[in-house]
């Protein structure tokens, strides 16, 4: 794995864990029931699509893929502004959803054609996965195309999908530290 | 010495954790046994790599594996190679008379909206092709929601992957 590789499969796996937990906001709450089943099961997924992204990481670091997910500060994170935003708007989230959906397509037919075989298989795994979450987005953009609320949301949030890698808002600080509250609360070398 | 066959038998008698009427050779998802010097190697791949069952599958493999007096080493691929047209016809059988529409073949091309939207797909309780698409998403990963308007059923389709 080279070092462009690396940092590539680091920013999908963050925007991916983070999408995931934002994706799960939606469970129990989400204005139709059965977008309470479809967010909770794309937030698995991507979820699913993290750790074994980690897990091929952290091998090469030498530690766990819980390691490499829970126990960077949330600087270190290099996941986009898109993802870490925490939406409480359905058009936005939708928005967020498309625009995302569409990026994450171009760079996982890239990462399919790495000469490394695991890199290329691990994709075309994930990319045949997300083949229903851009079912999903496509259903509701076409839903909501002529929505101006829903196109406002699309022009707001784009220039946002590879964005704020490097600096973060305080909205990622306060979902990591949900997200490793229980980690952290346990002493170092705790068997899990 | 335990042998290649004992090992797949064993396998076969594990349930899958979420649909426990087909078992994990029948969901082809057991893709190689190894068996050397007392240890046991068997590779698998989850249906979906979010799969929350993929702990309890890999545990439970080790489990019958010791049984037989050998060492396990449980190896997750989680490369395009699996796919769903790998769920043998008994297990596509055994999916059928629980309530469950077995998956559509995988095809050269990803799977579409318009085809899942489509009525192609029988009702495992009546047989009719009067259904329809109510979720892409399901109570796990591997499912959709489908409803059959001919027996008023709903009822969950195996996605194709």
């Amino acid at each position: 794995m080279n070092e462009s590789e690396a940092r590539s499969l680091l920013e999908i796996a963050d925007d991916e864990l983070i999408l995931g937990w934002r994706d799960s906001e939606w469970t129990g709450i989400a204005p139709l029931l059965e977008e309470d089943v479809a967010f909770s099961s794309i937030a698995q997924n991507e979820i699913g699509h993290a750790r074994a992204l980690y897990e091929l990481l952290a091998r090469e670091r030498g530690i766990t893929a819980d390691e490499l997910a829970f126990d960077r500060s949330p600087e270190e994170y290099r996941c986009s502004r898109l993802v870490e935003l925490r939406l409480l708007d359905w058009e936005k989230t939708v928005a967020r959803q498309y625009l995302y959906e569409e990026a994450d397509a171009k760079r996982l037919a890239e990462l399919m054609q790495s000469s490394d075989p695991e890199i290329s298989g691990l994709a075309a795994k994930i990319d045949r996965e997300e083949t229903y979450h851009r079912m999903h987005a496509q259903m509701w953009f076409d839903r909501l195309k002529d929505e101006p609320r829903f196109t406002a949301a699309i022009e707001e949030l784009r220039p946002l999908l590879d964005a704020g890698r490097e600096e973060h808002t305080s909205e990622l600080g306060e979902l990591w530290d949900e997200m490793t509250m229980v980690r952290r609360s346990q002493p170092a070398g705790t068997a899990w | 010495m335990v042998t290649t066959e004992q090992v797949w038998e064993a396998l076969a008698e594990i349930p899958d954790p979420e649909i426990p009427v087909i078992s994990l050779v029948d969901l082809g998802v057991i893709r190689d046994v190894g068996v050397e010097n007392g240890s046991v190697r068997v590779e698998f791949t989850p249906t979906f790599l979010g799969c929350p069952a993929l702990e309890v599958m890999r545990d439970a493999m080790a489990e019958r594996i010791r049984a037989l007096g050998a060492e396990p080493e449980i190896v997750v691929r989680t490369d395009d190679s699996w796919s769903t047209d790998r769920i043998t016809p008994q297990g596509r059988e055994k999916l059928r008379e629980s309530g469950f529409a077995p998956p559509a073949p995988r095809e050269a091309s990803a799977p579409t909206l318009v085809q899942l939207q489509s009525n192609v797909f029988r009702c495992p309780y009546c047989g009719s092709t009067d259904t329809r698409l109510e979720n892409i998403f399901g109570p796990t990963p591997c499912r959709s929601l489908r409803y059959c308007s001919s027996c008023k059923q709903p009822f969950e389709q195996f996605k194709t992957i």
